[in-house]
């Protein structure tokens, strides 16, 4: 699947609720169903600066695809993890840089972008950006 | 309960009306800023829209009923702290403006290197970084007055602190975070005695406490009026005549010179030697206005208000299970800072929101706070008069309803 059915196939999901708390109750779903990060990976490399909470990001390469890991201590920012990690995890370096990652917007989470909110959203679409401009010159 | 009637009080605040996310809005978040009252808005927009001119300066109508109504709320701020004189009085935009022009100019008149300046380990991240950037400056160095565990500023330690290198003892009247109301008339007597001068940030507890900075025999009071239903965008500094006069200027500018040529620059009288360039003037008008509500509500009686809000949040958050509150002094005024076990204060906030509650989540701009108890954030609950019982059982319910959610 492109980065494009799977922001659409979200979107879907998500439309299926018709109020806050719903939609939030499923963010905390995802966030508790997030496989648990190996404790040994959870270290100041890989944490991502400037959150409210804590959220760790690792990437490994592997046969020219990114796959990403990661987790939070907070649970609603662990569900959009989850989100985000669904939506460019096994993806190309390539098609991460060209992606547009318009599914938080589409869904109403849109306020997790604000720079108010600081809780690392914003940070963590930043570092995926850059893991993948890392690889691409790697790879290429 | 209490004389105030709060009904017709929150008409004044259309605001308070809303409903977000689909749920009428409960703001706790006072603490941050409080909201403001019709008449300080309509006083704002009839500056505007009546006789807005620049102060000081312009020999037309305009400019001089301005220049009247900004120069009477310096008088009214004289009565509401009992400063002693309007020379004692500047206009900044905030408490951290304030702070920072002491530690600057303070710093330049009287502190050497190999100084000392005490500050609480309990201090609002604005009274800490303006005196580290002052300490580094000159070379002087930053001593800590730690707190105890449930919220007491230890100051039985103070005198021992104290040495003849001491300069400057800052703390606040009230701590944003464990909302703890410091013996500030005991620590100025202290500090006093050993010819250490005192600033005392009042930020948090202006709206909540009647404040007489010539009974507590404060050197410098500082505070926004944006946390006391006025506009943002304003505050005050209070300072001792004597002190702000061997004080140098913070800004240079229009209005606080007296003449300037390209050789020499002789500066103005207080209090405008220290209000440089075009000061916030429908926002220190609009502040006047903020002053008269609070006045004609009466100080004292919102304070009783709000004290019996805080006692009531406290006795219910304490009946939930996991409940860890940050600050239980007697004398405390305001906010509650809490965390709840098992559940990361972030998850709280975001949900709260989602269920119409404002409340202040993280660090609260207090990481030395947040070091002592070892966490990375809390949720802070915080009160004005507009609040009530109603609200805080709501409030209660609705973190009830969350635990079950998020734990």
């Amino acid at each position: 699947m492109t980065i494009e059915t799977v922001q659409a196939e979200i979107n879907e999901e998500f439309s299926a609720f018709e109020d806050w708390m719903d939609k939030y109750s499923y963010l905390i779903e995802l966030g508790n169903d997030l496989k648990e990060l190996d404790p040994k990976l959870k270290n100041d490399q890989h944490l991502i600066k400037g959150c409210q909470s804590r959220v760790w990001l690792v990437p490994e390469f592997k046969d020219g695809k990114i796959y990403f890991q990661g987790e939070s201590d907070a649970v609603i920012v662990k569900g959009l993890v989850a989100l985000l990690l669904r939506v460019v995890s096994g993806h190309t370096p390539q098609e991460i840089m060209e992606s547009d990652l318009h599914f938080v917007d589409d869904i109403g989470l849109k306020q997790h972008l604000s720079p108010t909110r600081s809780n690392g959203l914003v940070a963590m679409i930043k570092q995926i950006k850059l893991y993948a401009v890392a690889y691409n010159r790697i790879a290429g | 309960m209490t004389t105030l009637d709060i009904a017709r009080i929150r008409k004044d605040f259309p605001i308070l009306e809303q409903k977000v996310y689909n749920k009428p809005l409960i703001y706790l978040d006072s603490a941050a800023s409080s909201q403001k009252p019709v008449q300080v808005l309509r006083k704002e927009e009839q500056l505007h829209l009546e006789y807005y001119g620049n102060i000081h300066r312009g020999a037309h109508f305009l400019a001089d009923r301005a220049t009247i109504e900004f120069e009477a709320v310096r008088d009214q701020v004289v009565g509401f702290i009992h400063a002693g004189s309007r020379e004692e009085i500047i206009f900044t935009k905030g408490t951290t403006e304030s702070i920072n022009l002491v530690a600057f100019s303070f710093g330049e008149a009287f502190i050497q290197a190999g100084d000392e300046i005490i500050l609480t380990e309990m201090e609002h991240h604005a009274n800490i970084v303006p005196w580290q950037m002052m300490a580094e400056r000159k070379g002087a160095n930053i001593v800590v007055l730690p707190f105890s565990d449930d919220g007491r500023l230890e100051i039985e330690r103070l005198e021992g602190l104290i040495n003849e290198k001491t300069k400057l003892i800052a703390v606040a009247h009230v701590s944003n975070t464990l909302g703890t109301i410091n013996p500030v008339k005991q620590i100025i007597a202290k500090a006093h005695k050993f010819g250490v001068k005192v600033l005392v940030d009042g930020a948090q507890a202006v709206k909540h406490l009647p404040v007489d900075v010539q009974e507590m025999d404060a050197d410098f009071y500082v505070f926004s009026s944006h946390k006391m239903y006025g506009p943002n965008g304003v505050g005050v500094l209070f300072g001792k005549k004597e002190l702000l006069e061997q004080m140098p200027p913070y800004q240079g500018g229009g209005e606080m010179i007296s003449e300037v040529t390209f050789q020499k620059t002789t500066f103005n009288e207080l209090p405008y030697k220290f209000e440089a360039g075009t000061p916030h003037i429908t926002g220190v008008v609009a502040f006047g206005e903020a002053i008269h509500y609070l006045q004609q509500l009466g100080v004292a009686e919102v304070a009783a208000y709000e004290h019996q809000l805080l006692e009531y949040a406290t006795q219910k958050l304490l009946e939930i299970p996991g409940m860890i509150i940050y600050g239980a002094q007697p004398e405390k005024s305001g906010v509650i800072t809490f965390n709840i076990d098992g559940i990361h204060s972030f998850d709280l906030g975001t949900m709260l929101d989602k269920m119409g509650i404002a409340v202040r989540t993280g660090r609260l701009c207090a990481d030395p706070v947040m070091q002592h108890y070892g966490i990375t954030g809390s949720v802070r609950v915080s009160f004005a008069v507009y609040n009530t019982i109603d609200e805080i059982d709501v409030f209660v319910a609705a973190l009830k309803k969350l635990i079950v959610m998020l734990r």
